[in-house]
């Protein structure tokens, strides 16, 4: 499929914009799994930056290419290879231990070399499989305009299930990240919440990363979080505006590449993804001091 | 401090000690930590053994001794994480794991990093439900009279300790002092029985010192929390104590401050020659403490970042 063929200039009206772009069923399902992947790993980002777990969160969406190699090589469904690698890898990492907040030295010595490893092995297997080769870029880019609706149906299964857990989970999982000793003492399961969530990851990765790919998902999990976090200091605004920022991220970086051919999707969202957070980054210095007698 | 038997129920013995409690919800106390030979073990290393320590209810105790003896284990050994590995431990009554919300605890010195958006009300409020399941609905206050009623505890233990100024800005960016007081604020904010503080006024510098220390000899006078307070040194908080602890390696002794911290008590214990001597304002030194030896590495590695 083309961009060219698709795009007919620019209105000005988001309306018609709008509408002019989803006269395609290509961009109805590129608009729908894209937004239901915004959410999803703006709200798993957002955990994953509070904990510090970015570079874990990298090497969950990294995993997933040679997840989807060695399924493919196997001759198999390549969302099993995706699922395995992913959740696999999820369970490596939390049992990696935790010294502290920040990670001791260990933790991401051992991540990356499980995540060059695991790439290597997407190669090998890409390798081995010989007409595989043309795959690779849709693997780590996406293939934004080949989403198909029974995609964006298992997209939105996995979505819902996985934000359902963390729902449940969150607050627990909110004190643990912030507070964990005293989180400990209250008998909230801080290891058992590190462990789920991880997998949550692991599975939001798999899921998504077959829509979007797996460099764009982890730029996704990562940009609205922090752009968020800068931006307002309540942490339940924090997450909901995470979430707003990503959807509108998504929708700004398809609808630009839609009017600017040149430009691929994952590179449009990434870039307005990256614009947003350097902007909050450079004009939200010292938010805070709105005076001593404000609402406490 | 009197020699309540642990295995009694909290209630029976009220008359024996605790002066006309009034008769609401709430039942009569009596001691708020209970060891008999207590002994501890952390990775295979007896920290600590045979150590009886009575502390009443509304009493200030303050552990003491040398680095990497177990002061902090002991805190947390009346937290049920780890269990003791010897003798009797009742924490109000109960066994050490299952007091909930009854102890507030703060741990040894925690930094926020200050990069953390969080504000210092957020972190009060996770010491209220921050080990309940589910997300809250984000139903305006003025919509939900449980709401509203649901503000109230977080504004007064932040008001108690002094903290409304600065407790709606990110925790991060609080100073050591500002972050100590908030986090009394949340260990306070169940109405704890029982406080149990570990290293409170490390790295504090000394006018913080004194007026954390002040705070929480207040809380322990006016709210009649009993308070268990691991210290290093033990001038800031010497006028609020009713007694000390003072663990060496092996062992312990308990009683008032001034029949423990003396060179006869504390050389017999460390079988050393150690020296109190007490200056002219009433502060203590003590010279010539052995330190324990550097096996209980965590707490140092710990210690090193903050």
């Amino acid at each position: 499929m083309n961009w060219a063929d698709a795009s007919a200039g620019w209105s000005w009206n988001p309306l018609t914009d709008l509408q002019q772009i989803w006269a395609f069923p290509f961009m109805v399902n590129a608009f729908r799994a894209g937004t239901v992947v915004a959410v999803l790993a703006a709200v798993m980002g957002w955990f994953m930056v509070l904990r510090r777990q970015s570079f874990a969160g990298h090497t969950l969406a990294v995993v997933s290419f040679p997840g989807a190699a060695c399924a493919t090589l196997l001759g198999i469904g390549a969302g099993f290879g995706y699922f395995a690698f992913c959740i696999g890898g999820a369970l490596v990492i939390a049992a990696i231990p935790r010294a502290g907040q920040g990670g001791s030295g260990q933790e991401s010595a051992l991540t990356s070399t499980i995540q060059t490893f695991l790439l290597a092995c997407g190669f090998l297997f890409v390798a081995l499989y010989k007409g595989f080769l043309g795959g690779v870029n849709s693997l780590l880019f996406g293939s934004f305009l080949g989403i198909t609706t029974d995609q964006v149906v298992m997209l939105t299964i996995v979505a819902a299930l996985a934000l359902g857990v963390l729902a449940v989970i969150g607050r627990p999982l909110l004190f643990a990240s912030v507070d964990e000793a005293v989180a400990a003492a209250r008998q909230v399961p801080v290891r058992v919440l590190g462990f789920v969530f991880l997998i949550l990851v692991g599975a939001c990765a798999a899921e998504a990363s077959q829509a979007v790919g797996s460099l764009l998902l982890l730029g996704l999990l990562a940009a609205p979080a922090g752009a968020a976090s800068r931006l307002t200091d309540r942490p339940y605004h924090s997450l909901a505006l995470s979430a707003g920022l990503a959807v509108a991220e998504m929708w700004a970086g398809l609808a630009l590449s839609y009017y600017v051919p040149q430009l691929p999707p994952s590179f449009a969202i990434m870039a307005v993804a990256t614009t947003i957070y350097a902007v909050a980054l450079i004009a939200v210095r010292r938010p805070h001091a709105h005076g001593a007698l404000a609402e406490a | 401090m009197s020699t309540v038997n642990p295995a009694t129920r909290p209630g029976d013995t009220a008359r024996h000690r605790v002066p006309a409690q009034p008769t609401g919800p709430q039942p009569p106390r009596s001691s708020a930590v209970s060891l008999r030979g207590a002994g501890v073990r952390v990775g295979g290393r007896t920290l600590w053994s045979g150590v009886d320590l009575e502390v009443g209810a509304g009493e200030f105790v303050a552990v003491l001794g040398p680095n990497g003896v177990g002061k902090s284990t002991l805190v947390k050994m009346l937290l049920g994480i780890p269990p003791a590995a010897a003798g009797e431990v009742r924490v109000l009554g109960e066994a050490p794991c299952r007091t909930g919300h009854r102890v507030g605890y703060l741990p040894q010195r925690r930094s926020f990093d200050a990069s953390l958006r969080i504000r210092g009300t957020d972190i009060v409020r996770l010491g209220l439900d921050g080990d309940r399941w589910g997300v809250p609905l984000p139903v305006p206050a003025r919509f939900s009279a449980r709401r509203r009623a649901a503000r109230d505890p977080i504004a007064e233990v932040v008001e108690l300790v002094g903290a409304s100024a600065y407790a709606h800005r990110p925790i991060g960016e609080c100073s050591g002092g500002e972050q100590q007081r908030l986090l009394i604020a949340q260990a306070l904010v169940r109405n704890p029985e029982l406080l149990l503080l570990d290293e409170p006024l490390d790295s504090l510098d000394l006018s913080h010192q004194g007026a954390v220390a002040a705070l929480i000899g207040w809380i322990c006078r006016e709210a009649g929390v009993s308070v268990v307070m691991v210290a290093h040194d033990v001038n800031p908080i010497l006028p609020w104590l009713d007694r000390v602890v003072y663990i060496a390696e092996g062992g312990a002794v308990a009683g008032h401050p001034q029949e423990v911290i003396t060179t006869e008590t504390l050389s017999r214990l460390y079988s050393v020659p150690v020296e109190v001597l007490r200056t002219s304002d009433g502060r203590l030194v003590v010279v010539g403490q052995p330190e324990a030896p550097a096996l209980h590495t965590g707490r140092h590695a710990e210690g090193g970042r903050s």
